[in-house]
């Protein structure tokens, strides 16, 4: 099963590097990994993607959670949070093609940030199966190259798991 | 120097002495000299280790002797990598120390120096926390949350790499970086409805089982312990680590549980309605298959660290918190209850299965028995082996910190260091290592060490010229074929023991083992007693099965 871990952290070296070492150690591959500054100085935040054995990996969060620099680790619920990706292609086509992928980009609310000749980049945001969706559409031209930047999650409504 | 300026190297010694040590086990090279440079300004006593990775145990014998913080040094690269043995022994078994490496100098890191190695980063998985220090300002804050560190939660490790040039320059004493950190609130006070809530289990309990483990040596619980035992009436088995953490002459005291466990504490386990388990892993050595551990019993789990809940065995009723302070709540909340009929069932067990081995001969347990009339209550260190399988059934243990041994991570060589660790932090103590011929090769050069200080250490040798829990093992599981396991004889321990200036007696008869060790404790001085052994009989019991009832003995 596919399982999304919080991690509130402080901003510091070596913090990257114990919370993928205790993954990696048990065997888990990181699907995709996220980590940025908050709203409070000097601490950061982390989304991690993880696919695996439930009960192994609430070990793992608690391991996180002892973690020195680690203020606080939780699993987050796909139902109760908003999350977000973010992916850039590069798409190469002829003169043909272009109208077919202007109609895409419409219906994908993808958005065209770089033009030069017939090789364009495009932007799209949406949750993970939005983005596999503009991926799978796209992959009918000729896809140069592609990067995704990995989930982002926060929890609807008025609590905020990043206050203790 | 301006007045209120320092060097790092100053820094580190005004911090290590705000902190109270009292003594450092190391050995310097390039990359610490200017911290060794300042040390003979400080009254901090320091000894000059053969090898690095003996500093370590020693920082941890220390530890483990006075519940004190260790502190060992070493200088970067094989300095430092050295220690990493010592390290995880450490980690493994939650001992509180503080490793101190040299590093390159700032500007050279990263580019393949001499003697450069990334030991933080070599160093992660076993170590609580670690620091490569960047700023001078920072080390005071470093060094006092490095000990905090060490010595509050679950304890453990923490190393702190500080490079050459860091320990040189100037700061002022003013400009001190500090940073709390908001991740670290270890649970100290257990939750009082969960205690309550496991007061109502026990008192339901027919027949309860406590099994005692390390968190209660580090925490100092034994007295808790004791009278929770005491009024409850309730039969205690203990875990390797926890062998010195009640008195093995008590009535309640029913041995060791686990794979090389006593049949009446592997039976306690096995038919208990309620398990207080307090300070323990659980770990595959206490456990046996875990598929088959204790189904039919409720577990209370009493821990400091929250992750060791349900790690191994699912707990009906975790306590996070300090060990002694939950104790103390037990006990004030439990009646007086009485269990004789189970603990006279388990008094019928263990009656019916003494220790197997016959008493007679140069042989482990015998050595044992007669150690044990010539010596009262001394502290016994143990290197790893079938040694200190028999060190853990045949001598008991009657005080706290008594019983020093490597139970996580089954250390070879940590016996001789460890013991010198113990006997510092403890010279009111007699102390004895209890080794194997084959541990005792791994860091036998220590013994030049105890004796350089006069450290009065007794280690006595098991020695059968071989590496004997192997050799059980290929016995037992790989149809005798005994591959790599025996040792030529050229090597007299006895001798190699005065070579390096301590005095050494070689026992080949069973009559001279008392006078050996009647000689070797009074002689003042370290000391080494080559016991020849006869034979190399297996240490039994032994689980062979898939239960921890199925056993060989």
């Amino acid at each position: 099963m596919r399982h999304t871990i919080s991690i509130l952290t402080d901003d510091t070296p070596g913090v990257l590097t114990r919370i993928s070492s205790l993954f990696s150690r048990r065997g888990f591959n990181i699907e995709s990994l996220s980590v940025g500054h908050t709203e409070r100085p000097g601490k950061s935040r982390f989304t991690i993607v993880v696919e695996g054995d439930e009960k192994v990996l609430e070990q793992v969060r608690k391991q996180l959670q002892k973690l020195v620099h680690v203020i606080k680790a939780w699993g987050i619920s796909r139902e109760e949070s908003v999350e977000r990706e973010h992916a850039l292609l590069k798409i190469q086509m002829n003169e043909k093609q272009r109208g077919e992928i202007l109609q895409i980009i419409t219906a994908v609310q993808a958005r065209i940030v770089d033009s030069s000749n017939r090789m364009w980049i495009l932007e799209v945001t949406g949750d993970t199966s939005a983005i596999d969706n503009a991926f799978n559409l796209f992959k009918h031209y000729k896809i140069i190259e592609s990067i995704r930047t990995g989930k982002i999650s926060l929890e609807r409504g008025s609590g905020k798991a990043t206050r203790r | 120097m301006k007045k209120g300026r320092l060097t790092g190297a100053k820094a580190i010694i005004k911090s290590l002495e705000s902190q109270g040590v009292e003594v450092l086990f190391g050995l310097p090279g390039g990359a610490i000299l200017p911290f060794y440079d300042e040390l003979p300004k400080s009254k901090i006593k320091h000894i000059l280790t053969r090898h690095e990775q003996g500093a370590a145990h020693m920082a941890d014998g220390y530890a483990r002797a006075s519940g004190k913080v260790g502190v060992c040094l070493a200088t970067s690269g094989p300095g430092a990598t050295n220690l990493v043995t010592g390290l995880a022994t450490a980690y493994m078994d939650s001992s509180p120390i503080v490793a101190i490496t040299g590093q390159v100098s700032r500007s050279m890191i990263g580019n393949d120096a001499f003697q450069e190695v990334d030991i933080t980063g070599i160093t992660i998985p076993i170590t609580k926390q670690n620091y490569l220090v960047k700023q001078v300002a920072d080390l005071p804050h470093i060094i006092d949350q490095a000990f905090s560190l060490a010595s509050t939660g679950r304890k453990g490790p923490v190393l702190i790499d500080i490079p050459r040039d860091v320990q040189l320059e100037e700061f002022s004493a003013d400009r001190v970086n500090r940073a709390p950190l908001e991740g670290y609130n270890p649970t100290i006070k257990g939750h009082p409805g969960q205690i309550k809530k496991a007061v109502q289990l026990i008192k339901t309990a027919e027949k309860p089982v406590i099994i005692t483990g390390g968190g209660v040596f580090h925490s100092d619980s034994s007295k808790g312990l004791q009278n929770v035992a005491e009024k409850a009436d309730i039969p205690i088995v203990n875990t390797l680590m926890g062998k010195s953490t009640f008195p093995n002459s008590h009535e309640l005291y029913f041995g060791m549980l686990g794979y090389h466990g006593r049949v009446a504490a592997n039976t306690a386990v096995s038919e208990a309605d309620v398990i207080i388990a307090v300070g323990v892993r659980l770990g595959d050595r206490t456990t046996g298959p875990l598929d088959t551990f204790a189904k039919q019993a409720k577990l209370i789990h009493i821990d400091i660290d929250p992750a060791e809940i349900s790690k191994n065995v699912s707990s009906c009723l975790p306590i996070v918190g300090d060990a002694r302070n939950i104790l103390r709540e037990l006990e004030g909340l439990l009646p007086k209850m009485r269990h004789r009929e189970w603990i006279g069932r388990l008094k019928e067990i263990s009656k019916a299965h003494p220790l197997p081995a016959k008493m007679g001969g140069v042989s482990t347990p015998n050595i044992l028995r007669i150690l044990e009339q010539v010596v009262k209550d001394p502290i016994l260190v143990t290197d790893v082996g079938k040694h200190q399988m028999f060190a853990s059934h045949y001598i008991s243990t009657e005080s706290p910190r008594s019983f020093i041994t490597s139970g996580g991570l089954g250390t070879m060589g940590f016996g001789v260091p460890a013991a010198i660790g113990a006997k510092v932090a403890r010279p009111d103590r007699t102390v004895i290592d209890i080794a194997g011929d084959g541990s005792f090769m791994m860091t036998c050069n220590q013994i030049a060490t105890a004796v350089q200080y006069n450290i009065p250490i007794c280690v006595l040798v098991m020695n059968d010229y071989c590496l004997g829990m192997v050799h059980q093992l290929q016995d037992v599981f790989y149809g005798k074929r005994y591959q790599a396991v025996n040792f030529d004889k050229s090597v007299n321990y006895a001798k190699l023991a005065e070579a390096m200036g301590a005095p050494g007696i070689r026992v080949t008869e069973e009559k001279e083992i008392k006078g050996a060790i009647e000689k070797g404790l009074s002689c003042g001085r370290p000391c080494v007693i080559d016991f020849m052994l006869e034979d190399n009989s297996n240490v039994y019991p032994m689980v062979t099965g898939s239960t921890l009832l199925e056993y060989k003995e």
